[in-house]
């Protein structure tokens, strides 16, 4: 693995001025944009943010806020040209163990992919062959990155599906993935995308599609997986319980852009975004007195095309008019760090978001 | 909310089974639905999928009963047998007294009326080639209604109480969003003033914080119009948020019955248990507190061959011979909650005799924390001792026994003056 990353470095050379980050994985600016009939959709516009090894990072947010594009893009799964002029359009920079993917040769890209970066899908039925069996699919994720015969990469799937709590892993390697159950079935993405140990694993809403009970399994599975192996782990779900449950930090996402970012009690305790405070008053929550009425967030989330201007958040933030001159609908928020390593782009101040966060939200959740 | 007083004689309900019980809108006995599976040149049928097996339940003027269960325990397809979508292979259907369940077509229709549904997915609900107008107005014309003030006026009122622009009766439904979309759904069935809404998902197909926008109207119309419930989710959050009552499902069968804040605060079945502990908490400090998950082994077994006596048996970490081999009746233990279990939790056991654990017991058990089994060992001994001072012998006696249903039911009536026989005697 080692002889890769370095002649990876060599191929990553960076294209422009900027220093080869030292986090483990680090995102600049990246944007996708995709042209259609209609304009182009700024799927994500500018995100940024790192990662370190054996770190968990949930990124939360409603469909269309660019989650999935993110991961995509990260995966270099973006760049398939038989769309032609249809192809993302991606800019910035990700660094990954000191390597900058987006300017990589896509080769390289190929072979780091499922090697030092793998990726759990949402719906396994989907993301699985129906047409080879579980073991096959397995085997061929390990041979592509070792040149061992398939007795040895056989007996390294058994071991990796034994690992990931199938019963009978000598047996079940050999069945196809309709014979397994929804619960199964995501437990054998697990184990072929950790097949290769990669040191970034990227899980796209990876409980969405199970039951709670389920659920519950994999995520513990996930968070020992992640002890053992000691990979970084991007979590992409839009359940704030599951983020709880794993990320040690938080990114939330609203219109291809970050809005808030910081370690997940931060976010959990002292949000300080308006549209943090209305996803978590959104929720019905068990571990509280029952609520006499939730808050949800008025509206509904932006066009991608047509972006609200200044703020995205703006045609539903109940406190748009509090910042002077009209600023929330004309220039768009940066993000500012609030406190350490805690970031929000609010146009209000500090002093006001504290105020009504303790005041108006924190006392009705 | 309101328990919805417009019934004339009488004022407190006697909690009874008199069909004609004015409280009672929908009652629902031994209701079973099985799907043949049909196998070769001459399609004979070798088996079924029993999707709902068997349950019993009532639904009250004026509340709301949630239904919650995993994907398979059939709370969809007892949403459609009530709404008489589906035709039941047995059990019955009564709504305001009347029984419903092999009524044809043409029968039904002056019912459908009185009973909505609401379904879950916004998308595949609304014909893409109606305007809204036509969707929201179809129900009037199919049952031959002319609104006061004529049907678009009537239409407009219905699309701005859910929330929607009235002058937006033009469009087509893709010109919405999801959540748009499902309050189209909403106006659709509130349409003819419903008695019962059965609602399957409302808002699983939606964003959470438009999510929270349909529970708050849902709330809102059952207090402005006075409708009935029947809510079926998998999220036990939005279930807790919305139900005055929940039932839990599990293959098909009821496995718990109960007043929504004795089964949250004290769930008495471990499959109740076990669900509610698996919902991930949204609370980072909480992270380290893992220790009260009840994490169950395996999957749900085939609803086509179920399991022999209690279904949950082969992943409950308390199960004993008896839950092999007896099937245990939903028993109203506690006033206000029905349970099927010989172990339940947070209550005296129900069959203390039979003490050895089942070998898939043992190793479930090793999933369940330490704390949890002794914490619930300790309950469930202090609420024997209680029964034992407060119940007298009657409950005791029929607890050594091997679980007679009808002294159990009889005692607990007679203690607090619920439904007494409304549980099936043991079958």
């Amino acid at each position: 693995m080692s002889d890769l990353t370095k002649s990876g470095a060599a191929v990553g050379e960076p294209t422009g001025a900027s220093p080869a980050p030292t986090a483990f994985l680090e995102v600049r600016d990246l944007k996708v944009h995709f042209p259609t009939d209609d304009g182009l959709v700024k799927s994500v516009d500018g995100l940024s943010f790192q990662l370190e090894k054996g770190k968990t990072l949930g990124i939360v947010g409603e469909s269309g806020s660019g989650k999935s594009v993110t991961s995509l893009g990260i995966m270099g799964l973006h760049t398939a040209g038989q769309y032609g002029k249809r192809k993302a359009q991606l800019s910035g920079e990700i660094w990954l163990d000191g390597t900058e993917l987006l300017s990589a040769d896509p080769d390289h890209v190929r072979k780091l992919r499922g090697r030092e970066m793998s990726m759990i899908f949402q719906d396994p039925l989907s993301a699985l062959h129906p047409y080879y069996t579980i073991g096959h699919q397995i085997v061929e994720a390990y041979r592509v990155h070792h040149p061992v015969d398939k007795k040895t990469a056989k007996r390294r799937a058994v071991e990796m599906l034994d690992r990931v709590g199938i019963p009978q892993p000598d047996k079940r390697v050999d069945s196809y993935p309709h014979e397994f159950s929804g619960g199964m079935r995501q437990r054998a993405m697990i184990a072929m995308s950790l097949v290769n140990n990669p040191e970034l694993l990227i899980a796209d809403e990876p409980t969405t599609a199970l039951d709670v009970t389920v659920q519950a399994q994999i995520l513990d599975l996930i968070r020992d997986l992640q002890k053992e192996f000691g990979s970084a782990v991007i979590v992409i779900t839009h359940d704030l319980g599951v983020v709880a449950e794993l990320a040690d930090d938080i990114l939330v996402m609203y219109g291809g852009r970050c809005i808030e970012r910081g370690p997940a009690d931060k976010v959990f305790y002292e949000p300080r975004h308006p549209y943090t405070w209305g996803l978590l008053g959104s929720m019905p929550r068990l571990d509280r007195e029952q609520q006499e009425r939730l808050i949800p967030v008025k509206g509904s989330p932006p066009s991608l095309i047509n972006v609200p201007s200044g703020c995205a958040f703006n045609p539903r933030c109940p406190y748009a008019d509090i910042p002077k001159d009209n600023v929330t609908r004309t220039v768009r928020p940066e993000l500012t760090e609030v406190d350490t390593r805690h970031w929000a782009a609010c146009h209000m101040t500090q002093e006001q978001r504290e105020r009504i966060w303790t005041e108006e939200i924190a006392p009705k959740l | 909310m309101s328990e919805k007083s417009k019934d004339t004689a009488v004022t407190i309900p006697a909690q009874g089974e008199s069909a004609g019980d004015p409280e009672i809108l929908l009652k629902v006995t031994g209701l079973q639905k099985h799907f043949p599976i049909k196998k070769g040149l001459l399609q004979r049928q070798v088996g079924a999928v029993h999707a709902v097996d068997g349950i019993d339940f009532e639904v009250r003027a004026g509340e709301t009963l949630g239904v919650v269960g995993e994907s398979g325990c059939g709370k969809s397809t007892m949403g459609r047998l009530i709404t008489r979508l589906l035709e039941p292979t047995g059990g019955t259907v009564e709504f305001e007294g009347k029984d419903i369940t092999h009524l044809g077509m043409g029968g039904m229709r002056p019912l459908r009326r009185d009973v909505q549904m609401i379904f879950q997915d916004p998308y595949s609900s609304l014909n893409p080639r109606h305007t809204i107008g036509t969707i929201v107005g179809a129900p009037f014309k199919l049952q031959g209604v002319t609104p006061e003030g004529g049907l678009k006026k009537e239409v407009q009122r219905l699309l701005s109480v859910v929330g929607l622009n009235p002058e937006h009766y033009n469009r087509y439904p893709h010109e919405f969003s999801g959540g748009q979309r499902q309050r189209i759904g909403i106006a659709r069935a509130l349409a003819l003033n419903p008695k019962l809404v059965v609602a399957d998902e409302p808002v699983s197909a939606l964003d959470v914080s438009i999510q929270a926008q349909v529970v708050n109207l849902l709330d809102d119309l059952q207090q402005e119009l006075g409708l009935t419930y029947v809510i079926i989710a998998h999220d036990l959050s939005v279930v807790r948020h919305v139900s005055d009552r929940i039932a839990v499902m599990y293959l098909g069968k009821i496995v718990e019955l109960a007043d929504r804040d004795s089964l949250y605060k004290a769930p008495m079945h471990p499959y109740t248990k076990a669900l509610m502990s698996a919902v991930p908490i949204p609370d980072p400090r909480r992270k380290d507190a893992k220790s009260e998950r009840i994490l169950l082994r395996g999957d749900v077994p085939s609803p086509i061959s179920p399991p022999s006596g209690c279904r949950f048996h082969t992943r409950c970490w308390k199960a004993t011979e008896i839950c092999r081999t007896t099937e245990p009746p939903l028993l109203e233990l506690k006033p206000g909650q029905r349970v099927a279990c010989h172990h339940p939790e947070n209550f005296e056991d129900q069959a203390p005799q039979d003490t050895v654990l089942l070998s898939v017991a043992r190793e479930a058990a090793e999933l369940v924390a330490d704390e949890v089994l002794a914490e619930s060992a300790e309950t469930s001994a202090a609420v024997a001792a209680e029964v034992a001072d407060a119940g007298g012998a009657e409950a005791v006696s029929a607890s050594t026994g091997t679980a007679s249903t009808g002294t159990v039911s009889g005692g607990s009536a007679a203690a607090d003056g619920a439904d007494a026989g409304q549980e099936s005697t043991e079958k």
